[in-house]
């Protein structure tokens, strides 16, 4: 049977990265094609260039549709060739009912008047093909994230879809709802939906996928067909992660002392989903010159573990001890976590660490600004001072301290949030995904900047979805998945196949 | 492409610097400007020694709000209850001291300490429920509104005692027993661009060791020149009329305590950082719901002085007292060069903001121009000064 869809040879280059490089894709008829891949590898990327996110003659390659070659120039034309994708974050407007959602931009209006008997007797059938037992006229944000999934599968049949695209469907759904929702897309495939789906979740795909294209730092892999017999998660997980490793990580003298850190029992519920339990006891300890990784794919709740434990930044409901020293602390809010001696490099730097509109040496003293002040006086000088040290210990790359630190490269504001958190004297650093959206060359200067943390007896948090450089970094890793430590490893002995396994087998 | 800028740091041109500080400069410029156009057609009367007095006395109690509504808008919120706190305010002093007899002093402090409690609640609301401020201060407007109609019954409550008076239309006394020329209004003028001078080249200095750039000399000098004479200008003009007013003296205190308090203090370092980026200054252990409620308790305290001054100055408490008067405070902010998103702006701009509504005003009703221009002029003008704002920040981007 031709292939229903066909990605030939797709290249696309932002400015200085190659997100995809040559990439082949080649979905059947009435199958479910999964994919595959570590957190951006470029799967995404991959379905934007499908969906006309990214429009026509902004990436090389061809994409050839039901037989033609298409040239998609906005979300539009694919949607109206019957290409439908469903991001990670749905699209769903809460304070609208179902019915209005499932509608949106696609009224069923006469002259710009809204047909409401027909709005609503579609919908009811609509609800009927997805197993979704609501009335029409139910708020969509009074439904769980399972049935917010499902009335955008509605809503995609409504536009009369033909390849479904979900990106990582299930990240947020529980057990109960996840199996749902597989069952749903193998009965749209009887019905002759073609569907694509990424996932993290291996079982997921082997017990649906017809097909699995594995995708790895913007390249195809491999494609391993169901039927031949080879899909093993064992397989795929070789092929997503089965990169070199060259010598991109300083040495460093690995030397733990006592116990500077210890969580124990450690249970955090989401902040606005009430019944959702995002870690679940959680208990580990960092020595002082240690580097303790964190490894697990988006949605593990490595980022609500540290916000939750510095200062209660994340979730209710808040259970369990942090002990610095061996002593009780007090981490109940931002400024007494800090007192106790955490610091935390958030993984988001320009929304949550950086005042971009002020300057380095604004930012780099925030923390701690007391520091530099007398009787809530600031001594600018004092403050200029500080600055610059960092300045200069930490390699900043800027003619002076008195920039603003939306100009800096992200490299260099990357530095400037280590600064500021330096400055406040932690004992232990909790470090999340340091080196994301920086280049290799501050990379490897980030990388040196741990090394000598932790040889000055600081207790290290690593947080990083990229497992090389926990692998290159750590001491230990513990993999993390849906809130838990899934296991623990040793990261001389630790592989990234090792890893993955123990992420992907649940 | 602002690095490159910078690299080149001191040796920097005057043309060029005022090119990137055009906002500060063009402030002052539009001030003398309006100042300039509005004594020419006036024929003079707007530089008068009795209408700069005029000028103080008229515009104290705005310049006096925008000093708190600064703080307010740069953490990020904004305060629409303002004009009527400050009328129910004045209303409560005109039922304590009139009506009640009670000893000034102690109605005064009553006062502020009610205008406290009304901050405090509005804040409270906007801080630890986080609804938006514009809704609580939109509700604070129509409570105290209704509350000052309701404290005067409808009735305007006056005379005041002379002591009460003193607050806005008493003088200084001359304490050189001149009397006209005063001479201690001179002195002060004097004795005034001494310590702008001394502080200017103090920050220089300063500024200069710790190899951050600065304006250049020929600039710094010129731009001290035309602020001097503008002081000794205005001093000698009061001291031929009947000296320097409390309530300049007031409103000169509290602006240097509030641009001390902005620029150099922890609390305005973190004011400024919360209306900045909120998130982070939590995640940087800045307890900003704490730093909002200070800012509306600040700005409730400063509504009930500018509600006093401005009773003082009516002799009387009237149920109109304050009408709008939010909305001039808001608009001086704003010319001043403060940002709708909060985490920047500076005291001075708005001072500087309020004197331009306030010349605007002044020079208008001196010409006779109809309450109804007058608005619509006052109106293009904030809307200008805000284009001019957006146009310069896009430019740089």
């Amino acid at each position: 049977m031709d292939p229903l869809l066909e990605m030939r040879r797709i290249t696309k280059t932002f400015p200085g990265v190659k997100a995809l490089d040559d990439v082949s894709l080649s979905v059947r008829e009435g199958e479910i094609h999964a994919i595959c891949g570590e957190n951006g590898a470029g799967k995404s990327t991959l379905m934007k260039v499908l969906s006309g996110v990214y429009p026509h003659g902004s990436y090389d390659g061809e994409i050839v549709y039901d037989g033609q070659s298409a040239a998609f120039s906005g979300i539009r034309d694919s949607e109206d060739r019957g290409i439908i994708i469903i991001h990670q974050e749905l699209a769903l407007v809460p304070l609208l009912t179902i019915a209005e959602n499932i509608f949106l931009g696609n009224e069923r209006a006469a002259r710009g008047v809204i047909d409401w008997p027909r709005t609503f007797r579609e919908t009811e059938g609509l609800l009927a093909k997805v197993g979704l037992r609501e009335a029409p006229g139910t708020r969509v944000g009074s439904l769980g994230v399972g049935k917010q999934q499902l009335v955008e599968i509605a809503k995609a049949l409504s536009k009369n879809v033909r390849l479904l695209i979900l990106d990582e469907p299930t990240a947020a759904l529980s057990e109960g709802d996840s199996q749902a929702l597989l069952d749903l897309l193998l009965e749209l495939k009887a019905q002759g939906v073609t569907s694509i789906i990424i996932s993290h979740k291996l079982n997921e795909v082997r017990r649906i996928a017809d097909s699995v294209t594995v995708i790895r730092d913007g390249a195809t892999i491999s494609t391993i067909d169901a039927r031949g017999g080879d899909l093993t998660e064992d397989r795929i997980v070789r092929d997503m992660v089965g990169r070199s490793m060259e010598n991109r990580f300083p040495d460093r003298e690995r030397r733990a002392g006592e116990v500077v850190f210890e969580l124990r029992d450690w249970n955090v519920w989401h902040p606005e989903q009430r019944d959702r339990q995002m870690i679940r006891d959680l208990s580990m300890t960092v020595r002082a010159g240690e580097v303790v990784g964190i490894a697990g794919l988006m949605g593990a709740g490595r980022t609500e573990l540290a916000m939750s434990i510095f200062g209660r930044s994340y979730g209710r409901n808040i259970g369990g001890q942090v002990l610095m020293h061996g002593r009780p602390a007090d981490v109940s809010t931002v400024d007494r976590a800090i007192a106790a001696g955490l610091a935390y490099v958030t993984e988001d730097r320009k929304t949550l660490g950086l005042i971009l509109e002020e300057t380095i040496r604004r930012n780099t003293v925030l923390a701690n600004l007391d520091a530099v002040s007398r009787r809530g006086v600031v001594d600018e000088g004092r403050e200029t001072e500080v600055a610059e040290k960092y300045r200069h210990a930490m390699r900043i790359r800027t003619p002076s301290v008195f920039q603003k630190v939306m100009n800096l490269s992200g490299g260099n504001q990357q530095k400037v949030v280590l600064s500021k958190w330096l400055f406040t004297q932690p004992d232990l650093l909790i470090l999340d995904e340091p080196t994301r959206g920086i280049d290799v060359g501050a990379k490897y200067e980030i990388y040196s900047l741990i090394n000598e943390l932790s040889a000055a007896g600081k207790a290290v948090i690593m947080i990083s979805s990229e497992m090389p450089e926990l692998l290159g970094m750590c001491d230990r890793i513990h993999v993390m998945n849906q809130g838990s430590f899934v296991g623990e490893l040793a990261a001389a002995e630790a592989s990234p196949q090792a890893i993955m396994s123990l992420i992907v087998r649940e | 492409m602002t690095q490159t800028d910078s690299a080149r740091g001191a040796g920097i041109g005057i043309g060029a610097y005022i090119a990137r500080h055009i906002r500060e400069y063009g402030l002052l410029f539009a001030l003398i400007a309006i100042m300039v156009f509005f004594q020419v057609v006036t024929g003079g009367t707007l530089l008068r020694p009795v209408n700069i007095t005029n000028l103080f006395l008229q515009n104290s109690y705005i310049i006096i709000m925008a000093l708190g509504m600064l703080l307010v808008i740069v953490g990020g919120n904004i305060d629409l209850s303002v004009g009527s706190v400050m009328g129910f305010v004045g209303a409560l002093a005109a039922v304590m001291i009139v009506s009640m007899k009670l000893p000034v002093g102690v109605a005064m402090v009553a006062c502020l300490v009610c205008g406290a409690a009304i901050g405090a609640v509005q804040g409270y609301f906007v801080a630890y429920w986080k609804i938006p401020s514009f809704i609580v201060t939109l509700a604070g407007m129509l409570v105290f509104r209704g509350l000052s109609l309701w404290l005067l019954a409808g009735q305007s409550i006056g005379p005041f005692p002379q002591s009460f008076q003193a607050l806005s239309n008493g003088f200084i006394p001359d304490l050189f027993m001149v009397g006209r020329p005063n001479v201690l209004a001179m002195a002060v003028g004097v004795a005034a661009v001494m310590v702008l001078l001394w502080l200017g080249l103090r920050g220089r200095a300063r500024n200069a060791r710790y190899g951050m750039e600065d304006e250049p000399m020929g600039l710094f000098l010129l731009r001290n020149a035309i602020v001097a004479a503008a002081l000794l200008f205005v001093t000698w003009k009061l001291a031929w009329f009947r000296g320097l007013p409390n309530v300049l003296l007031s409103m000169v205190v509290l602006t240097v305590v509030y641009v001390f308090i902005t620029e150099r203090t922890t609390i305005g370092r973190r004011v400024y950082a919360v209306g900045g980026n909120a998130k982070a200054a939590k995640l940087s252990g800045i307890r900003t719901e704490r730093l909002t409620f200070l800012t509306f308790v600040n700005m409730g305290v400063l509504a009930a002085l500018a509600g006093m001054i401005y009773a003082a100055r009516l002799n009387t408490a009237t149920p109109k007292a304050g009408f709008a008067v939010e909305l001039d405070v808001i608009a001086a902010v704003f010319i001043g060069g403060a940002s709708m998103a909060g985490g920047s702006g500076r005291i001075v701009g708005a001072v500087v903001g309020a004197f331009i509504m306030g010349v605007m005003n002044n020079g208008m009703s001196i010409l006779g121009i109809g309450i109804d221009y007058q608005q619509v002029i006052k109106g293009l003008v904030l809307l200008a000064a805000v284009v001019f704002d957006v146009y310069n920040k896009n430019k740089e981007a």
